[in-house]
C-alpha cells in the first residue's frame, strides 16, 4: 500500500489519487503575443526530472482536491505536499537547486 | 403527457422486503444489510469562514456545516451535514426529505452578496446500511482505509472506495456491545454491484437483510 497525504482529507491509498502534470507552470498573459514555438513550450514541453519533481496530484475519489506534491521520480517517495497557490518548502527548493535525486 | 414519476429505488429487483420478511427470524448472523432509499441528498458548497453561510445553512436544517474533515454533524434519525471538502458537503435527510430541505436552503442562501450553491443530488445515489458484528471485517475486504474504530469512529465519514465502487461512507454509530453501523452511499448504477458484492463478502460471516 502506498499512501498519499490529501491536504484536507488526510492520509489515503493511492488508488484515490490521480496524476495531474507538472506544477507551476503559469499560463502566458499575453498568449497572442507568443510565437508558435513559446506556445507549444507551454503547452506541451515537461522536464523529464529524474528526482525531486513538483508535480499536481487531484484526491479523485475522495475530496476531489488538486494539490501540490513534490516527489521523487527515482525513489517514488513523496517528500512534501502543498496546497494550490503555495511554493514548496524551502528545503525542497533547496534540494533541486542542488539537483540531488535521493 | 407524462404523470406524476414514481420513484423507484435502484435495488428494488432484488427483492429486499420479500427477503427481510424471511429472514425476520434469523438472529446471531454476523452482518445485517439493508437499503435506505429515498433518503435526500442535498450538496452544497461556499464558504465556511462566511458567516452570512453558516447562519443561512443552519437556518435551513437547524445544523452547521462540519468544519473537521471528514465528520458528519447531526443525527441519523433527522438530518445530518456530512463534510465532503473544504467548501462542499452533502446534506442528508430523511426518506423523501429532499424537498423541503432543499426549498429551505435555496430560500435562505438566497441572499444579495453571498456566494454559495445548492444542488440536489438525491436520485443520485442510494444508501446501504451494514452492521452486525463482522460488518467492518466485511467493509475491510473491498476498502483501502483503515476502519477501526480507534480511526474511523462514529460520526466519521469518508469519499472512499469499496470494492472499486466510489462511496461516501459514514460511520453512524456503535451498539453498546461495540458493534457498528455504517452507510455506504454509491451512485445508483453501481448499487446492484456494490450490494451484491458485500452480499458475497458477507456469506461466511452469516448475512441477514434486516
Ligand atoms: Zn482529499
Amino acid at each position: 500500500m502506498f499512501l498519499i497525504t490529501c491536504p484536507f482529507c488526510g492520509e489515503r491509498e493511492e488508488s484515490e489519487f490521480s496524476y495531474g502534470h507538472e506544477a507551476h507552470i503559469a499560463r502566458p498573459e499575453n498568449p497572442e503575443k507568443l510565437s508558435d514555438a513559446e506556445w507549444a513550450d507551454y503547452l506541451f514541453m515537461r522536464k523529464n526530472t529524474k528526482g525531486v519533481h513538483l508535480e499536481r496530484w487531484v484526491h479523485t475519489a475522495g475530496c476531489r482536491r488538486w494539490f501540490n506534491a513534490a516527489r521523487n521520480t527515482h525513489t517514488n517517495e513523496i517528500l512534501a505536499i502543498y496546497k494550490m497557490g503555495e511554493q514548496p518548502p524551502k528545503e525542497i527548493k533547496a534540494m533541486i537547486e542542488k539537483g540531488k535525486t535521493s | 403527457m407524462v404523470d406524476a414519476y414514481r420513484l423507484r429505488s435502484p435495488l428494488a429487483h432484488l427483492g429486499l422486503e420479500a427477503r427481510a420478511h424471511e429472514d425476520s427470524e434469523l438472529s446471531g448472523t454476523g452482518v445485517v444489510m439493508r437499503e435506505i432509499p429515498y433518503r435526500g441528498l442535498i450538496n452544497i458548497r461556499g464558504d465556511v469562514k462566511d458567516k452570512n453561510f453558516v447562519d443561512a445553512v443552519q437556518k435551513a436544517v437547524k445544523l452547521s456545516p462540519p468544519v473537521d474533515p471528514n465528520t458528519v454533524s447531526g443525527k441519523p434519525t433527522t438530518t445530518r451535514i456530512m463534510w465532503l471538502g473544504p467548501d462542499e458537503w452533502l446534506v442528508i435527510t430523511k426518506p423523501e426529505g429532499a424537498e423541503r430541505a432543499m426549498n429551505a436552503l435555496w430560500k435562505n442562501l438566497k441572499v444579495d452578496g453571498l456566494h454559495a450553491s445548492v444542488t440536489d443530488s438525491t436520485h443520485a445515489r442510494t444508501c446501504i446500511e451494514i452492521s452486525g458484528p463482522r460488518a467492518r471485517e466485511v467493509l475491510q475486504k473491498g476498502c483501502a482505509l483503515d476502519l477501526h474504530p480507534s480511526k474511523f469512529a462514529p460520526g466519521q465519514c469518508a469519499q472512499t472506495i469499496v470494492s472499486k465502487v466510489g462511496v461516501m461512507l459514514i460511520h453512524t454509530a456503535t451498539a453498546r456491545n461495540g458493534d457498528p453501523t455504517y452507510e455506504l452511499y454509491a451512485l445508483r448504477s453501481f448499487s446492484t454491484y456494490l450490494w451484491t458484492w458485500l452480499e458475497d463478502a458477507s456469506q461466511e460471516f452469516g448475512l441477514k437483510v434486516g
